[in-house]
């Protein structure tokens, strides 16, 4: 009833083609940017910045990456903590080296360093395929974070071995270091979701992105009718890489401020990644960011039942949320194995047909 | 020479452990086209079944006032591993058949989380001694004759891991089970068809392998106290299983013993060139080596892909 495409006429290709054709998504979707460009930034206070919203930002960005890799290109990669570490360091050495440099431009220069080292370790993808890839893709996890832990030059031989992000400012306002403001670190991670989900959506829709299909869904068929393998999985590789890249550089730079390699980018986050995606669904963008909402938010939710509401002491409150993470993943994924993505698009149809079921 | 050769000695058995580990994997990779990542949480539980059955600080002992003998102990965390593989048989695979092996995976990992999360709760996480009579220390006899260095235990692991492969083989080859498994492992559909019911085969895999995690559990909990850590074992056997073929027992085995081996070595050799701690990875890039050569493992059934 209310959500009734009945009516809405299309006159040209463009309208056709929108990223949002429905008159009712369009209305969605703005008022979520209203929200979140004009409202949220004078609402926003330091706990909320820093352990949901920034947080949210950062692993939306990964997710899409990782979406890209896997969902839409089929290349199964448990790297994605190395690959955020690769973006981490170079956003670092950028920063330290440079320290006229634009923070935007660092930002974009590191996804581009990681870029080329998410190609290097695609390589094999061209004769490794499924789990043996994934097992792969995990020598670049422990490769890069041991490398990072190692040579001096990339932490800048700081005697912690911990690299800190030096304050820096976007058009008069700081956005790293300790003095910047939530409302000003919010407003640039969210600029560069925003933009880079879009440039995602348009990329996965267009040439490139069926190619990466045609690989997906079956990578002998797609080169007999001509999509060239290596170029395009290497591409894949490379956007994957490059939007993770990013996050990485996001993650340390202005959410977390200083990072330490053997905690910050290890396995854990490649599966958390991976979790992201396959709970918001493989091969949709509006996925990744629902994704990243579930495995940001639920952890913090029983964390807070927990220790506030039934006085858990928070070491058991840790293990009773692992378990309980692991439970409704298990759940999650007998429910819906296509994820929230689809759980959403069936919504939507039922909402159409409302008040009747059919 | 010597030292070399105790290096390579100890590789050997550093990569008899890391097979053991990896022999679950492939079982179950085998049987169903799982990948099972909880693997490495099996034998971390298995550990604490055995260790709170069998020692004083354990919950068995708590509840009756007394401890069980080591083989009624044993015996007694073989039902547990039933049970749970009962239950993961239940909860979780028989609602994911025919999804995609990413899916199942995945599912895997949530059960890890929810193993490791009920381990601790259950059992407490700190370091607990596991001590079931298994020899410890440097073996005398190797030791005198011909002056190397080769802890007890760990050739106790390599035969243990022999006796074991044995077992299998003659389990898989020669009884009616066996048979049924390995129809199950060609082609499901074929052996649904031929009246083998995929539920019990599933149940009866998982047992195997959760056996197998108790082997692993009690060698890893022998040499190094049962930890949270031993959940970790299974990323040390992954680069196992692809560099012997997720699909091959023998390769398991053999896998294991390479990447022992070139891990000690190239530790040992390699490492304080570049900084040390290179066990980490090391492994794995082997593995990637050996990969893009052969792309299905070194005794992997050959991938051969149509249209």
């Amino acid at each position: 009833m209310f959500y009734r495409e009945a009516g809405q006429f299309k006159t040209s290709y463009d309208a056709d083609q929108a990223v949002f054709p429905i008159l009712q998504d369009r209305v969605v979707i703005y008022a979520f940017a209203f929200i979140a460009v004009f409202v949220v930034p004078f609402i926003i206070n330091d706990y909320w910045a820093n352990a949901i919203l920034l947080q949210f930002l950062v692993y939306a960005l990964a997710a899409i990456g990782l979406n890209i890799l896997t969902g839409y290109c089929g290349q199964v990669s448990l790297g994605t903590g190395g690959f955020m570490a690769v973006g981490a360091y170079a956003s670092y050495k950028f920063v330290t080296s440079f320290p006229e440099l634009n923070y935007i431009v660092v930002v974009l220069l590191s996804g581009g360093v990681t870029a080329t080292v998410g190609v290097l370790f695609g390589l094999p993808s061209l004769r490794i395929k499924g789990f043996y890839l994934a097992v792969a893709t995990l020598a670049a996890q422990f490769f890069l974070i041991w490398l990072f832990n190692k040579v001096g030059w990339f932490f800048n031989y700081s005697p912690t071995g911990m690299i800190v992000s030096p304050p820096r400012e976007i058009f008069g306002f700081q956005i790293t270091g300790p003095e910047a403001t939530p409302a000003a670190r919010y407003l640039f991670c969210l600029g560069f979701v925003g933009v880079f989900a879009l440039a995602a959506k348009n990329i996965v829709r267009g040439r490139i992105g069926r190619n990466w299909m045609a690989i997906r869904d079956m990578d002998i068929a797609a080169e007999l009718i001509g999509i060239r393998p290596l170029q395009t999985k290497l591409m894949a590789f490379a956007v994957s890489s490059f939007y993770i890249g990013v996050a990485g550089a996001l993650y340390f730079g202005v959410w977390l401020g200083s990072a330490e390699p053997t905690e910050a980018f290890d396995i854990n986050q490649s599966f958390l990644v991976l979790f992201m995606i396959i709970i918001g669904g493989l091969g949709s963008i509006v996925g990744s960011f629902m994704g990243a909402a579930f495995m940001v938010l639920v952890p913090i939710l029983l964390k807070n039942i927990m220790v506030d509401g039934f006085d858990f002491a928070v070491g058991v409150a840790k293990h009773v949320e692992v378990t309980l993470l692991g439970a409704l993943i298990i759940f999650f994924l007998i429910v819906e194995p296509h994820g929230l993505a689809r759980l959403w698009q069936i919504l939507k149809e039922k909402l159409r047909r409302w008040p009747f079921p059919y | 020479m010597l030292f070399f050769m105790e290096t390579f000695i100890g590789g050997l058995m550093a990569g008899v452990m890391y097979s053991l580990v990896a022999l679950g994997f492939v079982l179950i990779y085998k049987a169903s086209g799982i990948f099972n990542f909880a693997q490495g949480v099996f034998a971390l539980f298995a550990g604490l079944a055995l260790y709170d059955f069998i020692a004083e600080g354990g919950w068995f002992f708590g509840l009756f006032g007394f401890t069980l003998p080591i083989w009624a102990g044993i015996i007694a965390t073989m039902g547990v591993m039933v049970i749970v593989a009962w239950l993961v048989e239940r909860v979780v695979l028989r609602h994911l058949v025919n999804q995609e092996p990413i899916i199942l995976f995945m599912s895997t990992i949530g059960l890890a989380y929810v193993m490791e999360g009920l381990g601790d709760i259950m059992f407490g996480s700190d370091v607990k001694p596991l001590d079931i009579g298994l020899p410890q220390g440097a073996s005398d006899f190797l030791l005198d004759s011909f002056n190397l260095y080769v802890e007890k235990l760990e050739v106790v692991a390599a035969g243990t891991a022999a006796v074991l492969v044995i077992v299998l083989a003659i389990f898989f080859q020669k009884t009616r089970i066996g048979r049924a498994l390995r129809a199950v492992a060609d082609d499901h559909q074929a052996a649904l068809s031929v009246g083998i019911s995929l539920n019990t085969i599933w149940v009866i895999v998982w047992s195997v392998s959760g056996f197998v995690a108790l082997v692993a559990g009690i060698m890893w909990g022998s040499k190094s106290g049962i930890q949270f850590s031993l959940s970790l074992i299974a990323l040390k056997a992954l680069p196992v299983l692809i560099l012997g073929g997720f699909t091959s027992v023998p390769g398991a085995i053999i896998g294991g013993l390479i990447i022992g081996v070139g891990e000690k070595v190239a530790e040992v050799y390699a490492g304080p060139f570049v900084g040390g701690a290179i066990e980490n990875w090391f492994a794995y890039m082997l593995a990637l080596a050996f990969l893009l050569v052969r792309p299905q493992g070194l005794f992997g059934e050959k991938i051969i892909e149509r249209v």
